[in-house]
């Protein structure tokens, strides 16, 4: 079953066309690196398919509902993560996850019994009271990252999820995602670190607008003659005409 | 003013502390320094990296070097001068480069540059040979709002800003975060020639593999330098025996490798693992290529590769972190 499904995606902002016909799918469970330069046009993209930006033409589905017509729906049904803002730092842990978990429409029977389980599974319980701002970075990534997908959603989008973090939270960042995929959670993130590109089942790498490679790491490194993900995206980057304008 | 072989920064027990807990103290109310007593130099015309994570420290160091912040203890120098009583000859002769954009939004291009030019008391003209390279990819736009910039541009703007007065050291906080491979690798390159003209520059980074593109590095985690060195120096001092491992089933691998006796750690590198064994008498692990190697296959995996692996900085910060 596809999770995202999108033909000919075009946003145009006046003359600039930001994403430029654009088709790919995403599979159940699958973990999608969604990587491309600074201007490349990935978070226009990735606004589209979260519901928070009308296309100017081209068709297509999240999580079962049309990114036309159903916006509102989306939104309901997806996950979302941001680098830049996470979660409320003067409320209290507790007091995060019962936010999104009201905003999402969780039952606060259900919200309560797995507000404890997801405490307990981070290793937070004795933290419940305490404000997120008190928590340290690394474990406040984490627990946006299990907020935001406390209320199960079909997919869920990661917005370069691990900027500034440490090299160990990284990873075990990393292997939160591996299991949320694991438990059938389709996974769009977005990053800068070209290593975590090797930990995405398929990648796709926008230039200008438009999707330039869309494959495995293997397949992509085998097809450019490249030893890492970082040169495969170098020598596409390279073709790139307006140089992140 | 200091004695006439200063060097470009100098720093003897700097502590701040903001008085609430910012981070790091393992979350159970343990506070933690923004800066715990640094000592530190660094010499004329280096490259100079500090590496670390958000919350490390280092746009407060960064901010008491620039004479921005003033520390509670200790003290900081730049080209001999005191931060807290010769701010002003700091800043004549410190270009700073914030993480933050923090330009004119409103004005253009041109006039944001002009503005620092005239600040300082120069013209635009006077030093256009320092950002030449910079400023040239931003000229056919001179006349565009500097707020409506894509994120590459405005850090060339933000840097050809910092460079206008002909700075003596230039500090740079994490001038590449958030940008792409490409335009991260472009911009050390113009970094690389501004050293050829003999600027001193402090470089803040996240990104574990900038740190070679540094003459000298300090790794930096909850206030304190975990380690300050070259790369090699660093590199080579890693202590350990590290393998790296590949495949069929990565996943299941890294748990898998984890239960494996002799292993103290396994991290996802990428396309393959890294493995860290403690060495027995200080030369060679228990572990082998060859018994990692059987010890996997056993276990059922395939496409089993085992090799040796040099360390790389990042190894090392991740080492550091575990003690």
């Amino acid at each position: 079953m596809k999770v995202i499904e999108v033909e000919n995606l075009t946003k145009r902002f006046g003359i600039f066309t930001a994403v430029d016909n654009i088709s790919f799918s995403v599979e159940r469970g699958e973990i999608f690196g969604f990587l491309g330069a600074n201007g490349a046009g990935k978070t226009t993209a990735m606004k589209m398919l979260c519901g928070l930006l009308r296309p100017s033409a081209g068709k297509g589905s999240v999580a079962g509902f049309d990114i036309n017509r159903d916006s509102d729906k989306i939104k309901a049904a997806i996950g979302y993560m941001s680098q830049k803002f996470a979660l409320y730092e003067d409320l209290k842990v507790w007091e995060n996850i019962r936010l999104y978990a009201g905003i999402y429409g969780v039952p606060e029977r259900e919200a309560a019994r797995r507000t404890d389980a997801l405490l307990e599974e981070l290793g937070l319980s004795h933290e419940k009271e305490s404000l997120v701002k008190s928590l340290p970075l690394g474990w406040r990534q984490k627990l946006a990252f299990s907020v935001s997908i406390f209320h199960r959603p079909g997919i869920v989008f990661l917005d370069e999820p691990t900027g500034g973090v440490d090299p160990v939270t990284r990873r075990q960042f990393w292997e939160m995602i591996y299991k949320a995929s694991e438990s059938g959670i389709t996974v769009f993130v977005t990053t800068h670190y070209m290593d975590e590109a090797e930990y995405c089942n398929r990648v796709s790498i926008m230039v200008d607008g438009r999707i330039a490679a869309l494959d495995s790491p293997a397949l992509l490194k085998k097809e450019y003659g490249a030893e890492s993900m970082d040169d495969v995206f170098r020598r596409l980057a390279r073709k790139s005409v307006n140089g992140g304008l | 003013m200091g004695e006439l072989n200063f060097k470009a920064v100098n720093v003897k027990s700097l502590a701040k502390n903001f008085g609430k807990v910012k981070q790091g103290g393992g979350g159970s109310g343990g506070g933690v320094a923004a800066l715990g007593g640094l000592s530190f130099e660094v010499d004329r015309g280096e490259i100079f990296g500090v590496i670390g994570p958000d919350g490390a420290g280092k746009t407060t160091l960064f901010r008491i070097l620039t004479t921005l912040l003033l520390p509670d203890s200790g003290e900081a120098r730049v080209m001999g001068f005191d931060t807290v009583k010769d701010y002003r000859e700091i800043r004549k002769i410190a270009g700073y480069m914030p993480g933050r954009f923090s330009l004119y939004q409103d004005l253009t291009v041109e006039e944001n540059l002009k503005i620092f030019a005239t600040l300082f008391n120069t013209t635009i003209e006077e030093n256009y040979h320092l950002i030449r390279d910079i400023y040239e990819h931003l000229e056919p736009f001179k006349k565009r709002r500097a707020g409506a910039l894509s994120g590459g541009m405005k850090q060339k703007l933000a840097l050809s800003c910092a460079l206008i007065h002909k700075p003596e050291v230039l500090f740079l906080d994490e001038p590449t975060t958030g940008i792409d491979p490409v335009s991260r690798k472009e911009l050390w390159e113009m970094l690389r020639r501004l050293k050829k003209q003999g600027i001193t520059i402090i470089v803040s980074t996240p990104y574990m593999d900038e740190a070679s593109l540094c003459d000298r590095i300090a790794l930096m985690q909850d206030g304190k330098f975990l380690r300050c060195d070259t790369p090699s120096a660093i590199i080579a001092s890693f202590g350990k025996n590290l393998f790296s491992v590949k495949g069929d089933k990565m996943g299941a691998m890294l748990e898998g490798l984890r239960r494996v006796e002799g292993v103290s750690s396994c991290f996802a590198f990428g396309n393959s693992h890294h493995i860290t064994a403690e060495k027995d008498n200080g030369t060679k692990s228990s572990l082998t290529v060859t018994s990692l190697k059987a010890h996997l296959e056993s276990a059922g995996f395939t496409d089993v590769e085992v090799t040796e692996a040099e360390p790389t900085v990042e190894d090392c910060f991740m080492e550091l972190l575990s003690k």
